[in-house]
Parts: structure tokens; C-alpha cells; sequence
């Protein structure tokens, strides 16, 4: 791994490769294709949670003007019943208020809408199932009357999809070596992504039965394989093109609408594009699950954890999934406990099916333990900082999920938070202040990179990973250094799914790290190619050649009377010397580092309208290494400010039989940059070894200590605590009138 | 229902069209005359990224009829930089790293010129307020906040 001082390149934050583009208003988004002849599409979703689906009939959307396509679950393949192609577009069932029932493509917009009033459905209205603690309840209504916990079909029937447990040690004799033990409940609510581009898509079929679709995702490469599933088809007759994408956060790694888009071009022989409305993106897409969690932790009186359990419930929505492995992984990642127990439950409800977000599954579970241990250290009398500090995770800890960890950073974050100005700075009058220490684990997989070079010595990378937040600049940061260029000589690309080998998705925190890693594989192959080029024109082994600083010369001791050569002389001359320069890695990436973080806020609750304002906030993160520190810092106050965004007010409110009643951003409030204080950060940098810079995935691990963190912060002020989120004004304002 | 005809300025340019009276400015201007870089975020006004300016208002173009742009000067995020380039807001936004996805920044770049237009030394809390219509999810504003106070110095110092 290349020390930092070596770096000429990486560690500088230059402007994007395709940033003028995205300030001109050029850069072409997932509703940005206009195509002649283009119809467009519109869904049908279901007004009940809970229905069974007698009969849609379409005949009638067909006939009214300017309608060329109609479909229904019934024009899917019927051995594809997978939850997923059920999610697309229900089939016996609709499964949430908002489940996509039926399809129509026309000319024009309002000649889709209006045609979605002439389907005709019977619904046979079934109770809805809306809380955790009514899915779990004994004789519930089953949401799938075929789902039994774990597939074990020796037990009745249950909304308990997946139950999971794992232990160390022995928790009770761990209680009872305590001094201190605090035991705490706490729920979370759905929150959504809030990504501001709705799903959009256009697609075409052409008449050899060849399908592009042009889609917002956060990877196309899994488009092609999901719809490829959902319509029977085989990958090779379906090309998805990725446009620019308008956020994610994990809300656009599966499909939604390119199936049936697909299916009315098929049908109608015409372009079709899809596009949801905020409302729909709100109703019918996954959001984060809603969650309700038990946790205990206990600790000798100097600070010392002896033993600590976690009991999980999280809503998967309408299908099993919701993100429990994650969530039990996280929940006590940071700490090297002896004694723990630990475990999740995945509950099927009559809502959306859940989505990836951002880090999932972590910021609820650990919501819960950072607010006990907070609890811990006022007990004991003890700083936040030096609790977690006493019990920190480090290299050689092993996780409590299983593995060992490698060199990670969280004691330096604590180590830097305590020493931080802000930390030291007096806290305002009337204010209080709460920490909390975030993770995530970060996941590697499958990657592909190529890299061209031109005839003048310009690089070109081409990559499968939608660039979300700047990743173009970190991939050409890397390539530039690796081969020893100026960073403006090298071009990063994102191919479709024909251009460019194949990725595994943009999230998880992988694309830095493991494309990234491709990439400079790529550009290492590149290298070996310009000093067999080199050798060749001077008549040495390739051996005898090195690459220094971009140009190959001579390695010392070898007796040559030659100029240097650079990127641009080899490229000139690459007709001479064996062809074209290109690049290529492929490869399963090993070894993501995990990424730690410790945020602290200021906060001041107005105890007479129940609002709480952010006064300051600061995040420490280990980023391994920053390729390009300024997209690293935005991802931390990003995450920060979604994070607060779900602590402080955003929540799915539903009414008593499952229909969305904040469906639009006036009545789900995401934050607005006058509800923020400035989001100051500390880079910590601990190199990841598996990686050729150092590289830790960082964007997910920053939005989950800012729930318990606002939690901590809010208890710090009143007095007593608030467990459950958000802390919007109407919760504080009853917790204030129970206290008196 | 028959189209309505409306003659009009963008960014300049004169433009006639047809829409049906439904139809919002956002929609002619997305869907009917291939201007693009105006984004729908909502169609409800609450998230700013359709933000034009009418006349130099800054206005959510979701929330206005195709209709009554007739006879106005419209300016949308086209319009913005010039024959000789970026705008310095533009160029701003870039060297702050202010935009991550990228879907928000028309419309704040939108609304950051109505506010320089307007007030040429805004302070933290005048930007927070300005801005406070148009929804980032990415950056937590702190990066665009930076970017519109770099925006406003450097047309000062150009003054």
C-alpha cells in the first residue's frame, strides 16, 4: 500500500469529471429521454393495504382515446412468481396501499391518467396489518398465509419471516458480574430515502424482441438481471443504459417500473416512459423499516461492559427482507463485549416492501444501544467518550458477528473527538449535548474496469457504477496516480451494460473500494503494456523497464542512451509496437474495511413549542483514506443530515386501515438547509491494507450515530429521556406534559 | 380540448408553443420543448428543483401554467452560464464539491442567482432562508451554503 506522502494525486479534491454538465443542466437524468413516437406509461396501484385481487379487466382503458397498451399481473410469466415480480405488479393479492395492480401506455400523460379510471377491479377487502406489534400478536391476520417462520413448515403460519440469533459467552453470569445494568426500549419509524428524482425509466422493444431501457438505478447490471427475470427473458435481450441518477441511498438497487415499461413497448410496438410521482415514489417504493428494539447492556463500575443482548423486530413490509442481518451485525460492532446475545426479527406488514438505506438496518439498532450505553455512563458517572473508549473494538477484537478485525479506527475517533474544539467548547446555555458512535461494515463484490488510452496520451476508465456522489473523480484520483499523470489527463466513464464489464452494484459502500481497486488493476495493466512497449523500442526487456512518474525509463544500471517515454510518446507510437492500449481488470473484491464514526451535536429544545434546533454538529469518521477529501466530508454531513432529518421529524404516518397519509415532502419533512447548522467533520485515516490506497467504504456509516447522538443530545437538556423517534414536536411536547 | 398558442422570451430566446391549458410550465418546458435541465422533484412546490426565474422571480415552474408564462422572460438553469462560460455560481458549486447526485443543483443554482440578484453580501442565516424552498438530500447544504458565500465574493470582487 502506497504511504500517504507518496501520494501526488490522491488526497486533492479537483472538480468532477462530470460536473459542468450537472451545473448546466445538461446531464441527462432518468426522466430526461424524449423519444419520437414515446408513449407514456402510468400504474394502477391498489387503494386497500390488504386486498384479494378477484379480477382486473382492462378492456375498457383500451378502448378510450389514445391508449395503445394495457396490462395486469396476469400478463407477467406465471412461473415467476418471485416476491419481487409479485412487488412489480401484484397478482392474487395486493399487499399495500399503493401496490402497482395495473398498467397503461398512451399518448400523452393525461390520457394515462385518465385511462387508469376505466380498469376495472374487484377487491375482496382484507384487515390490514400495520404495527409490529399487531404482526407479531398470536392469532394475526397473516399478511402471506404461506409464510412460516425460517420455512419451517412444522410450525403454523406466521408474519415472523426470519428469525436470527447469535451468541458469545454466557449473558447471565455477564448481568451478574455487573454494577450497573440499563435496560431500554425504543422504536424507530419508516423513514424514506427522500432521494429527490422519482423513479423514472423509458423503455423500447424493438421487433426482434430486443429491449433497451434507459433507467435512474444504482446499477444496471442488476436491472438487466431483475427485469430479465420478471418478463422470462434472457439478459442478452435486454440493454439498460443507466442515466445520470438523481440520489439513491440505497432506494433504487431494485426495479420497480422498467418491467412494465418493457411490456407496453412490447405491446404497443412504441417507446414507452414511466415516471412516478412523489406520491407514488412515497406509497409504493421501500423505504427504511420501521423498527422496535430491546436492548441491555451492563458494566462494572469502572465502565467495563460484562454482558449485553439486543432483541430486533423490524418491518419488512409486504415481502420478507427487511434488513435484520445488518442491523444484528451492527448493534454492537463497536464493542468488545464478552457476553452478548443477540436477535432479529424480519415481520411481514401490509406496507411497501422495505428498502436498502443507507447503511440498512444499522441506524435503528444502534439508535437504541448508543442511547443505553449513554444512560450507562451517566449511571457510572462516567464521559461518553471514555466508556466507549474503556470497551472500543481494535485490531485482533472479534466482531460480534463472527470475524476479527483487521486495523480499524474507532479508538482514533474517540481519541480525536475528545480532543476536538468542539467537544472541548463549553456547551450554550440552556442547550444539551449528546455522542454516539456510529458503523459499517462495508461489502466488496464484483467489479470491472477498462482503461483506454488515446492516441495523444488521454485516459480513458470505463467503469459499471452509477456515479451518485462523485465516484468519476475518485476513479480518474486513481487512476491518475497510479499511472503517474496529471488527474485532468484522465477521463472516468460509466458504460451501460453492453459497453462495460460487468458490476455488482453502486452501495454498500463498494464503489471507491472495490471498482476502484479494478481500476488501478487496470491502469497496473497498463503499466506492464507501456514498458513492454518501451523495451521493445529500445530494444531491452520488458524487465529492464520501469515506470516512474509516468514515463517509462531505463531502471538503474541499465546501460541505454534513450529518452524517457511517456503515456503520449508510447500512445503515439502504439501502431508500431503491438496495437492499441487497453487496460483491463476484473476482479471479487476482498477485504472492505469497516468504517467507524463518532458524531456529537448541540441541541436546544423549545420547551414551549416542542421544536428542537441543531445548534452544532460535528462528525469524525475513519475513512481509511480520502481519495478525494472533499466528496468524503460531503458524504459524512450528508449522512449527518439525513440522519438528523429521521431523529427530528420524517416518519410514515399511516391511517387506521393502511393508507399513506404524508405522502409528499410539505407533510414528510426531510430537512431544509435553514433547519442546518454548518456540519463540521474530521477525516480520520486509518488505511484499509486490502486496499492499493487505503481505501474504507465512507458513505454509509455516516448517517447512524446521528439518531442516538440527537437522542443523547435532547436527554442531556430535559432531564429525562425520550426513547422513541422522531423527536418531532408533537412527541417532545407529550414526554414534557407526562413529566409535569 | 383545443391548445392555447403562447408566445414567450427563454433564456433570450424567443419561443411560441402550443399546450393544453393543464398543463404546467414545467411539464411544456420538460416534456415540449426539450429544456431538461429544469427537474421534477415533486410537481408540489416543496422541493424547488423545477426552480426558473419569471421576470427575475425565482418560481417553482411546477406551480405555474404553461399558459401564463405567455408574454413573461423566462430563465431556466440554460440560460444560466454564458457564451464565455460557466456563471461564478456554476463554477462555485464546482470548486465546493456543492453537488453530489446532481438532480437538485439546477434548481439551486436557480434560486442562488434570484438571491445574489437581489442581495449581493447575504449573510449564513439570509442563504439558509433563501434557500430553505430547494431540497438537497445529499450534502446536508453545509458544501452549498459555502459555494453561494464563494458565489457572492467573487461577484463582488468582479464589481
Amino acid at each position: 500500500m502506497a504511504e500517504a506522502v507518496d501520494l501526488k494525486v490522491v488526497g486533492t479534491s479537483p472538480v468532477r469529471p462530470d460536473g459542468v454538465d450537472k451545473v448546466t443542466g445538461r446531464a441527462a437524468f432518468g426522466a430526461d429521454l424524449n423519444l419520437p413516437g414515446m408513449l407514456y406509461g402510468k400504474v394502477l396501484r391498489s387503494p386497500h393495504a390488504h386486498a384479494r385481487i378477484k379480477s382486473v379487466d382492462v378492456s375498457r382503458a383500451l378502448a378510450a382515446d389514445g391508449v395503445l397498451a394495457a396490462v395486469s399481473g396476469a400478463d407477467f410469466p406465471s412461473d415467476r412468481l418471485d416476491d419481487l415480480a409479485r412487488n412489480v405488479i401484484a397478482r392474487d393479492k395486493a399487499l399495500y396501499n399503493g401496490h402497482a395492480v395495473a398498467a397503461v401506455a398512451a399518448k400523452t400523460q393525461q390520457q394515462a391518467e385518465a385511462a387508469l379510471e376505466l380498469i376495472d377491479v374487484d377487491y375482496e377487502v382484507l384487515d390490514p396489518v400495520l404495527t409490529l406489534d399487531e404482526a407479531m400478536a398470536a392469532g394475526a391476520t397473516l399478511v402471506n398465509e404461506s409464510q412460516h417462520t425460517n420455512g419451517d413448515t412444522s410450525k403454523p403460519p406466521s408474519n415472523i419471516a426470519v428469525q436470527q440469533a447469535f451468541e458469545r459467552g454466557d449473558v447471565d453470569k455477564g448481568f451478574a458480574e455487573a454494577d450497573v445494568i440499563v435496560e431500554s426500549e425504543h422504536r424507530v419509524p419508516t423513514a424514506h430515502q427522500g432521494y429527490i428524482e422519482p423513479h423514472a425509466c423509458t423503455a423500447t422493444m424493438n421487433a426482434g424482441g430486443k429491449a433497451t431501457i434507459w433507467c435512474c438505478t444504482q446499477g444496471h447490471f442488476d436491472v438487466r438481471s431483475l427485469t430479465a427475470g420478471v418478463l422470462g427473458k434472457s439478459v442478452g435481450n435486454i440493454k439498460v443504459i443507466p442515466s445520470e441518477i438523481g440520489g439513491g441511498f440505497g432506494g433504487k438497487t431494485i426495479i420497480y417500473l422498467e418491467p412494465l415499461a418493457v411490456k407496453l413497448s412490447e405491446l404497443s410496438g412504441r417507446p414507452v416512459k414511466m415516471m412516478m410521482t412523489r406520491e407514488e415514489v412515497f406509497r409504493a417504493t421501500g423505504p427504511a423499516s420501521a423498527t422496535w428494539c430491546k436492548v441491555k447492556v451492563g458494566a462494572k463500575k469502572d465502565g467495563t461492559f460484562t454482558a449485553a443482548t439486543a432483541w430486533l423486530a423490524y418491518e419488512a413490509g409486504a415481502f420478507p427482507g427487511a434488513p435484520i442481518g445488518p442491523g444484528c451485525m451492527s448493534v454492537l460492532a463497536p464493542y468488545d463485549v464478552p457476553n452478548l446475545r443477540i436477535e432479529g426479527n424480519d415481520v411481514l406488514v401490509t406496507k411497501p416492501r422495505v428498502c436498502a438505506y443507507r447503511a440498512p438496518g444499522a441506524p435503528q439498532s444502534m439508535h437504541a444501544m448508543e442511547c443505553a450505553i449513554d444512560e450507562l455512563a451517566r449511571k457510572l458517572d462516567m464521559d461518553p467518550i471514555d466508556i466507549r473508549l474503556k470497551n472500543a473494538a481494535d485490531e485482533g477484537t472479534q466482531a460480534p458477528y463472527g470475524p476479527t478485525f483487521p486495523p480499524i479506527g474507532l479508538k482514533k475517533c474517540l481519541e480525536a473527538a475528545k480532543n476536538h474544539p468542539n467537544y472541548l467548547k463549553p456547551l450554550a446555555e440552556g442547550a444539551g449535548r449528546g455522542l454516539a458512535v456510529g458503523f459499517w461494515f462495508n461489502i466488496g463484490m464484483q467489479s470491472s474496469a477498462e482503461v483506454r488510452i488515446a492516441e495523444d496520451g488521454m485516459v480513458t476508465v470505463m467503469e459499471g457504477n452509477p456515479d451518485i456522489g462523485g465516484s468519476r473523480a475518485s476513479m480518474a484520483l486513481m487512476a491518475a496516480e497510479t499511472l503517474g499523470v496529471p488527474y485532468e489527463q484522465v477521463k472516468a466513464h460509466v458504460g451501460d451494460t453492453e459497453s462495460t464489464g460487468f458490476c455488482n452494484v453502486t452501495g454498500g459502500s463498494r464503489t471507491t473500494f472495490a471498482t476502484g481497486m479494478a481500476v488501478v488493476q487496470a491502469c497496473e495493466d497498463i503499466i506492464a503494456q507501456c514498458r513492454q512497449r518501451a523495451a521493445l523500442t529500445w530494444d531491452l526487456d520488458a524487465e529492464q523497464v520501469d515506470w516512474v512518474d509516468g514515463e517509462a525509463v531505463p531502471k538503474p544500471g541499465v546501460n541505454a542512451d534513450v529518452k524517457p517515454l511517456s503515456l503520449a510518446n508510447i500512445a503515439r507510437r502504439a501502431g508500431r509496437t503491438g496495437g492499441p492500449l487497453l487496460g483491463r481488470a476484473s476482479l471479487n473484491a476482498q477485504g472492505a474495511g469497516a468504517s467507524f464514526s463518532v458524531n456529537w451535536t448541540d441541541a436546544r429544545v423549545d420547551t414551549e413549542t416542542g421544536k428542537t434546533d441543531i445548534l452544532a454538529f460535528t462528525a469524525v469518521q475513519d475513512a481509511g483514506r480520502a481519495i478525494h477529501p472533499a466528496y468524503v466530508e460531503g458524504q459524512m454531513q450528508g449522512g449527518a443530515v439525513q440522519g438528523l432529518g429521521w431523529a427530528l421529524n420524517e416518519e410514515y404516518i399511516y391511517d387506521e386501515r393502511g393508507a399513506l397519509e404524508n405522502p409528499g415532502f410539505l407533510d414528510y419533512r426531510v430537512p431544509v438547509a435553514s433547519d442546518m447548522p454548518m456540519i463540521d467533520t474530521q477525516i480520520v485515516e486509518v488505511p484499509n491494507p486490502s486496499h492499493p490506497y487505503g481505501v474504507r467504504g465512507v458513505g454509509e456509516t455516516p448517517i447512524v450515530a446521528p439518531l442516538a447522538a440527537l437522542s443523547n443530545a435532547v436527554r442531556d437538556q430535559l432531564g429525562f429521556r425520550i426513547n422513541d423517534l422522531p423527536l418531532s414536536p408533537p412527541r417532545v411536547l407529550a414526554a414534557l406534559d407526562e413529566q409535569g | 380540448m383545443s391548445k392555447v398558442h403562447v408566445s414567450t422570451t427563454i433564456n433570450g430566446d424567443v419561443v411560441e408553443f402550443l399546450c393544453e391549458p393543464h398543463q404546467s410550465l414545467l411539464e411544456v418546458l420538460r416534456e415540449d420543448l426539450g429544456l431538461t435541465g429544469t427537474k421534477e422533484g415533486c410537481a408540489t412546490g416543496d422541493c424547488g428543483a423545477c426552480s426558473v426565474l419569471v421576470d427575475g422571480r425565482l418560481v417553482c415552474s411546477c406551480l405555474m401554467l404553461g399558459v401564463e408564462a405567455d408574454s413573461v422572460e423566462l430563465t431556466t438553469i440554460e440560460g444560466i452560464a454564458g457564451p464565455d462560460g460557466l456563471h461564478v455560481i456554476q463554477q462555485k458549486y464546482l470548486e465546493h464539491a456543492a453537488l453530489q447526485c446532481g438532480i437538485c443543483t439546477p434548481g439551486f443554482i436557480v434560486a442562488t442567482k434570484a438571491l445574489l440578484d437581489k442581495h449581493s453580501d447575504p449573510d449564513e442565516t439570509t442563504i439558509r432562508y433563501w434557500l430553505a424552498g430547494n431540497l438537497c438530500r445529499c450534502t446536508g447544504y453545509d458544501k452549498i451554503v459555502r459555494a453561494v458565500q464563494a458565489s457572492a465574493e467573487a461577484l463582488a470582487y468582479e464589481a
